[in-house]
């Protein structure tokens, strides 16, 4: 699983740092340093702008992987320079900055997007494959999430908008359903896709999902 | 009960329907105008929803508008902007109406219309949808609930008999006719002998379909719809046929291509009617049925 982020334009960042004049970064080892947007590079790249901007920066650690347990232990070892800042500026994904404001009594700022849940197909080329649905169909898709893949998230087919294999939306995009019935078809299986498919249950599992594991 | 836009296309007679636009605001003159003219030269009209994703006035209140002013209105349906609830509602007010005739779309993606940051609803999809049209009349909404009145369609959906591929689109066609379509209004078509092809194969199904007709206006309008427009093939004679129109005279020359496609499609008796888009231009839709010969 890799969590795909985008960096925030230096203006907005700027904007939430507003007031906030003593800067803690937190960068994250495993998926934003892959991504190239919360790595060490990143990380002092970002330190150099707010210097240049007049920010002091207190200090700055890339937490191997921001999301898990290990946070808590590395904000520890920072807890001087923690201290001594008025906010921590987080370069991970959302997972990452909600677990270190679990931990920290100051404000906690995102310097990035979080895009999607998803694969590396070439290097530096990310996609999203899954929507974390809750109710997968990929058994009946060929392994093609038209939930995702497909730009409407159509159950029964494509629309009247693919052309040539592409989608209506954006022509370097493959359409998903042309995709899955040459899939199909090779597999000899598309009586699966003229089954119906009934509505989606969006309230499999409602919102704000949990799960327990016994 | 049966709706004169279905009693039309169980007669036999070739059908002609026609398609308003809704405004963009509250000026509704040029819309009852479009009414007037078309009400008494097409069988019936198609209300469009919020074409091309472009929020205009809706799509119920158009089709209000032909009822009140004699004509015989389709209610075009999009899944883009409204989740099962609202799709429910709306049909059980437009039978209450006498809105009786529906087409059952996906609908445009958002992002080519003039809202583009808007969430894209499609809880439903087209077929979920006719499926969503059979479940109410039969007295319960699609949670499975009894409903206090029931309602009564005359429910339709589109077909792309130009589709590459075709394939996965005439699947999803069989669903929808599977679903409970009983009339198709096609996606518009300019190859005959291709649209002849089609219609061997949906002659199988027990379905009614009107060939769409868009009304050509230019040798450029044709070529960027061919080179741009997903479904839309128009073939180099007929871009170079209005190429060679005089100057100012293009125009004309669609309303005669039209119109001879028209007439090529009823006197073959190719398929049940015709669907007639002239996209802004309906004044020139009576043009084109007199050049087809009605």
């Amino acid at each position: 699983m890799k969590s795909i982020t985008k960096q925030k334009t230096f203006d907005e960042i700027k904007e939430q740092l507003d007031g906030l004049d003593k800067v803690f970064i937190v960068g994250c080892g495993t998926c934003a340093t892959m991504t190239k947007t919360g790595g060490r590079d990143e990380v002092l790249g970002m330190k150099d702008s707010l210097q240049e901007l007049g920010k002091v920066v207190t200090g700055w650690t890339v937490i191997p992987t921001a999301c898990d347990e290990m946070t808590e232990v590395a904000l520890r070892e920072n807890s001087e320079a923690i201290s001594s800042s008025n906010c921590i500026l987080v370069m991970s994904c959302a997972l990452g900055v909600h677990k270190i404001s679990c931990y920290i009594d100051r404000p906690v700022i995102p310097a990035l997007d979080t895009l999607f849940i998803g694969l590396e197909d070439e290097p530096g080329n990310f996609h999203e494959v899954c929507a974390q649905c809750g109710q997968c169909v990929l058994g009946q898709t060929a392994g093609i999430c038209p939930l995702t893949a497909c730009h409407k998230g159509l159950l029964n087919g494509p629309c009247g908008g693919t052309n040539k294999g592409k989608c209506e939306v954006d022509i370097t995009k493959d359409c998903a359903w042309t995709l899955i019935h040459q899939r199909l078809e090779a597999q000899g299986r598309l009586d699966l896709m003229r089954k119906y498919q009934p509505p989606k249950n969006y309230q499999a599992t409602p919102r704000p999902r949990t799960t327990k594991i016994a | 009960m049966s709706t004169r836009f279905k009693e039309a296309l169980n007669s036999g007679e070739f059908v002609i329907t026609s398609e308003i636009g809704p405004p963009k605001g509250t000026n509704i003159e040029k819309m009852h105008h479009h009414i007037d003219i078309l009400k008494d030269k097409v069988v019936a009209m198609n209300v469009t929803d919020h074409q091309s994703s472009v929020m205009r006035f809706p799509s119920i209140g158009g089709c209000l508008a032909v009822k009140e002013r004699g004509g015989e209105p389709i209610l075009q349906m999009t899944c883009r902007d409204r989740n099962r609830l609202a799709l429910q509602a709306e049909l059980l007010f437009a039978y209450t109406r006498g809105v009786m005739n529906v087409l059952c779309l996906t609908g445009d993606a958002v992002p080519v219309g003039d809202h583009k940051e808007a969430k894209g609803v499609f809880d439903l999809d087209s077929v979920q949808l006719l499926r969503t049209i059979r479940q109410l009349e039969s007295g319960k909404d699609i949670g499975g609930n009894d409903l206090d009145g029931a309602v009564e369609f005359c429910a339709g959906a589109i077909v792309t008999p130009e589709a590459n591929p075709i394939e996965p689109q005439l699947l999803k066609f069989e669903k929808k006719v599977e679903a409970g379509a009983e009339f198709f209004q096609t996606q518009a078509i300019y190859d005959l002998d291709n649209f002849a092809k089609f219609m061997k194969y949906a002659r199988e199904f027990p379905v009614k379909i009107l060939a769409g007709i868009v009304l050509l206006t230019s040798a450029r309008m044709a070529k960027y719809m061919t080179e741009n427009v997903p479904g839309i093939f128009v073939p180099q004679n007929l871009i170079d046929e209005l190429a060679a129109a005089p100057k100012g005279e293009a125009i004309n020359k669609g309303i005669e291509i039209a119109g001879r496609m028209i007439a090529a499609l009823n006197k073959d008796s190719i398929c049940d009617g015709v669907h007639v888009m002239a996209i802004g231009r309906e004044e020139l839709v009576p043009d084109i049925l007199t050049a087809a010969g009605f």
